[in-house]
């Protein structure tokens, strides 16, 4: 046997999704569901679009989602703490750029018994004064240990120089908990966690009783008597460019052995054609172990532990970064080769060998992302608040596959432009 | 229920296949049975750089991530105090290639110079990155070497400082190789949508021919019972004062370490645990408080982890932290809460089966605890503790003598620190 020869490999020509069964129940809910798997679980969650009070800071949205197992009409913080763990049963609320989500994993067997506990959190969440007090001053707390760490609070330098005073950009300060008033979750509950604003997601093994014991719980009794805001009640929010675009934002740390850096501008979304192309990019540049970056910075100069980039892509805008930790002796040339990294892509049609190679690796992740039937579910849920459907995988194949270097480099011309990526540092420099 | 095959080859390589034909995936998971505990006391954290320089390219493939991506696969690996495990995953219908990687790295790594120049940097960045350019990141470089005196978990798998990476040499990877990674002291698990008869053909085509060799048995020096209160205070420049308390306790494959385990639950798991519930809920004490274990192979460490408030002394809080393992100490814990610990592990070992990966990891794992088929007997061991064992091990594991503590003082840490 020759062990210089590689192996003989197939390239990846499909992928089966999962497309969910869809209802649009009587109250307005849309609700998903997913079936697959072998094991006797679930996974469901309830995804709500956030709605900001106007006039109130989105701290109160933050706050939200952390009070809403904290009391019911019935039951207190600790016995609902008690009852969803006793089954076994994993619920947290999660709350990010775009959603309010109460998510539960559960042993089917135990469905019942944790179904009535979720209802009444989404319907008779009642945010005890109490609770309250405690939830600001352990968020300030622990604000104050996470502001000690540069990765941290290079981010939120980030976020707010991209999207400057819109909530994409809100980062908390210790006195925005003081503001946060019970009175405004009660009014943000009721506006937003309502059905008519609720998609419902249900991933795995989907026996006979399932659905009709989430049917109870949720269509019947839990009413549309909440409205979703009118389109004019909501603002419109646009995002030209980023809002410093171009900047160089710098906050020194004392003692620091390493900086955060953190770099990138607002981006295309996913519903935009040239979307796969851009992902194609940032998988070169950034994306993965054998990328651009990884393979200069850490891999030939060992200047960090890692270093990658992504693609946001929210609902109403998207944002491109590049983000790494490095020795303080080597800010500047850091900065120096990602810029070169850039220009190269810009200037070097890349070989066919990167290129192919690049094409397998995301089409095997792909792949690999679809290995039980909760990440079918978030497969589509990525699409799909996008206004897309499943047949985008299809697209971004043939994107991919039709893609050639000369494709690629006119992405980069077209997307990445260093001088103007805002550049936050936060450390040394 | 994770089910398995498993064959040795005569080089002593152990396989195990777990067939899963749900995903189109599969996972190649070689576990090395060497870790941290394993060096040389003046040359640490030297298990864990050799983890980066086994990505370093071997005699036949110059760059090993490479030849993996392009074959739509994704790799990496860590390192802890008792072994190294490499994983794999990638489309099933390009397994081979994984084969062929895992067999030229073990047959023969390249051992070159440049790697080893730029991976002791990047364990460097890495060693500030997580541990010293971090508040409190150097608890664990501070925590053990004061609950261990004799035994090799005293030092962190990432080393004990900087300079032993620094000064890591070309001829210590190749000992350190040639010691220690060979068929006889791996094991591989392969899962997915994989057929038994495929790997084992497989196995034997790449694996077969890597000579084997006797492992030498591991004389570990062992730690002495403790018998006085062990405890280091820090005056420094961290944002919030932090107090860790360690106390030594069973080995793996004891029953106590299943009771501490339970134990460390019914303290600090999930919100409706006792020290959630009455330290930062009730008594609002604490912004945050954890029990865990360090989960090592040999005798091991029962953590308690605990961020006071800014207006609560260090003594009130850990008086606190006491009060609570007193409890346990004196009362039997209820049939209902002891239930709902052991339901919390069921599903948590139910949910793990949605992963190839986990699976294969997990079937490693308890191979090598001596029978990967300890995985599933895994849930009615932990049913099969009572509340009088558990009231028998709080006994044994919380006392003073027992315990260890380390205290993080923020030097401007006065109660003060809210004003706007």
């Amino acid at each position: 046997m020759d062990r210089s020869i590689a192996p003989d490999y197939n390239e990846i020509d499909r992928f089966d999704l999962i497309s969910p069964q869809y209802e649009r129940w009587a109250n307005g809910m849309d609700v998903f569901v997913f079936d697959g798997g072998e094991q006797e679980l679930l996974r469901i969650e309830w995804i709500f679009e956030n709605h900001y009070l106007e006039g109130k800071s989105p701290i109160v949205n933050l706050a939200l989602s952390s009070q809403l197992l904290e009391g019911t009409h019935s039951m207190s913080s600790a016995e609902i703490a008690e009852k969803v763990d006793f089954y076994g049963a994993f619920l947290r609320p999660e709350y990010s750029f775009d959603h309010t989500s109460l998510v539960l994993f559960t042993l089917t067997k135990h469905l019942g018994k944790v179904l009535p506990i979720v209802r009444e959190v989404l319907q008779q969440a009642v945010f005890p004064e109490n609770e309250l007090q405690t939830y600001i001053r352990n968020n300030k707390h622990s604000l104050g240990i996470s502001l000690r760490k540069n990765d941290f609070v290079a981010r939120r330098l980030f976020n707010k120089a991209i999207f400057g005073s819109d909530p994409y950009g809100f980062a908390p300060v210790e006195s925005d908990f003081d503001t946060l008033r019970r009175e405004d979750l009660q009014r943000l509950y009721q506006q937003q966690l309502c059905p008519a604003n609720c998609k419902l997601f249900v991933a795995g093994k989907i026996a006979r009783e399932v659905m009709p014991l989430v049917r109870d719980h949720f269509d019947d009794l839990w009413g549309g008597k909440t409205m979703l805001p009118s389109r004019s009640q909501v603002a419109e929010r646009s995002f030209l460019h980023s809002v410093d675009a171009g900047k160089l934002i710098y906050e020194e740390r004392e003692g620091a052995l390493q900086s955060a850096i953190r770099l990138g501008s607002l981006f295309i979304k996913r519903s935009h054609p040239d979307f796969p192309a851009v992902q194609l990019l940032n998988t070169i540049l950034g994306g993965y172990f054998g990328s651009r970056l990884m393979t200069n910075i850490r891999e030939d100069k060992g200047y960090t532990y890692g270093i990658g980039s992504g693609i946001g892509s929210l609902q109403h805008a998207a944002f491109f970064t590049i983000a790494t930790e490095v020795g303080v002796e080597v800010v500047g040339p850091t900065l120096k080769e990602i810029e070169k990294e850039i220009k190269r892509l810009k200037e070097e049609p890349l070989e066919a060998d990167e290129l192919s190679l690049v094409k397998n690796y995301i089409n095997g992740t792909i792949l690999g992302s679809l290995e039980n039937v909760f990440s079918h579910a978030d497969k589509f849920k990525q699409v799909y608040f996008q206004g897309l459907d499943n047949s985008y995988y299809d697209y971004n194949f043939q994107v991919l596959r039709n893609s050639i270097p000369m494709d690629v480099m006119e992405t980069a011309n077209k997307y990445l432009d260093f001088d103007k990526m805002v550049k936050v540092i936060v450390g040394k420099y | 229920m994770v089910t398995f095959d498993r064959f040795v080859l005569s080089n002593g390589l152990r396989v195990l296949v777990h067939e899963d034909p749900s995903t189109p995936m599969a996972a190649i998971n070689i576990l090395y049975n060497v870790g941290a505990r394993d060096e040389d006391e003046e040359r640490t954290g030297f298990a864990h750089l050799f983890e980066h320089l086994m990505f370093g390219g071997s005699k036949n493939v110059p760059q090993f991530d490479t030849a993996l991506q392009r074959v739509g696969g994704e790799s990496n690996a860590f390192t802890n105090n008792d072994f190294t495990n490499y994983y794999i995953t990638l489309p099933a219908a390009n397994m081979e290639t994984a084969f062929w990687l895992e067999s030229d790295r073990m047959l023969s790594l390249s051992f070159s110079e440049k790697s080893l120049d730029v991976q002791r940097q990047v364990v460097c960045e890495e060693f500030k990155q997580r541990y010293l350019n971090q508040p409190y990141g150097t608890a664990w470089l501070r925590l053990r070497p004061l609950a261990y005196q004799l035994h090799p978990y005293k030092w962190a798998t990432i080393g004990k400082e900087l300079k032993h990476i620094e000064e890591a040499k070309m001829e210590d990877v190749r000992s350190f190789f040639n010691r220690f990674y060979n068929p006889g002291n791996a094991i591989m698990v392969v899962a997915g949508h994989v057929t038994t008869e495929e790997v084992r053909k497989l196995a034997e085509k790449w694996f077969a021919d890597i000579p084997g060799m006797d492992m030498p048995q591991r004389h570990l020096p062992q730690e002495l019972q403790q018998t006085e209160a062990r405890r280091v205070t820090f005056k420094t420049d961290v944002p919030a004062n932090n107090i860790y308390i360690a106390f030594h306790m069973g080995d793996r494959l004891s029953e106590q370490y299943y009771a501490a385990d339970l134990l460390s639950d019914i303290l600090s798991r999930g919100t409706s645990s006792r020290l959630y519930r009455r330290l930062v809920k009730e008594s609002q004490l604490f912004g945050e408080v954890n029990a865990y274990l360090l989960g090592s192979l040999d005798p091991g460490l029962f953590i308690v982890e605990g961020k006071p408030l800014a207006h609560v002394s260090i003594e009130e809080a850990e008086q606190a932290i006491w009060g609570e393992l007193e409890v346990l100490r004196s009362q039997q814990v209820e049939d209902y809460e002891l239930e709902k610990v052991k339901n919390k592990v069921e599903s948590t070992m139910t949910f793990s089966e949605m992963s190839i990966l986990d699976k294969a990891m997990n079937l490693a794992y308890f191979e090598l605890l001596g029978d990967a088929g300890l995985l599933n007997a895994e849930v009615a061991k932990y049913r099969s503790i009572s509340a009088s064992t558990l009231l028998e091990a709080a006994k044994q594991i919380f006392t003073r003598e027992n315990s260890s503590t380390l205290i993080y003082l923020a030097e401007n840490h006065d109660g003060q620190k809210h004003s706007a």
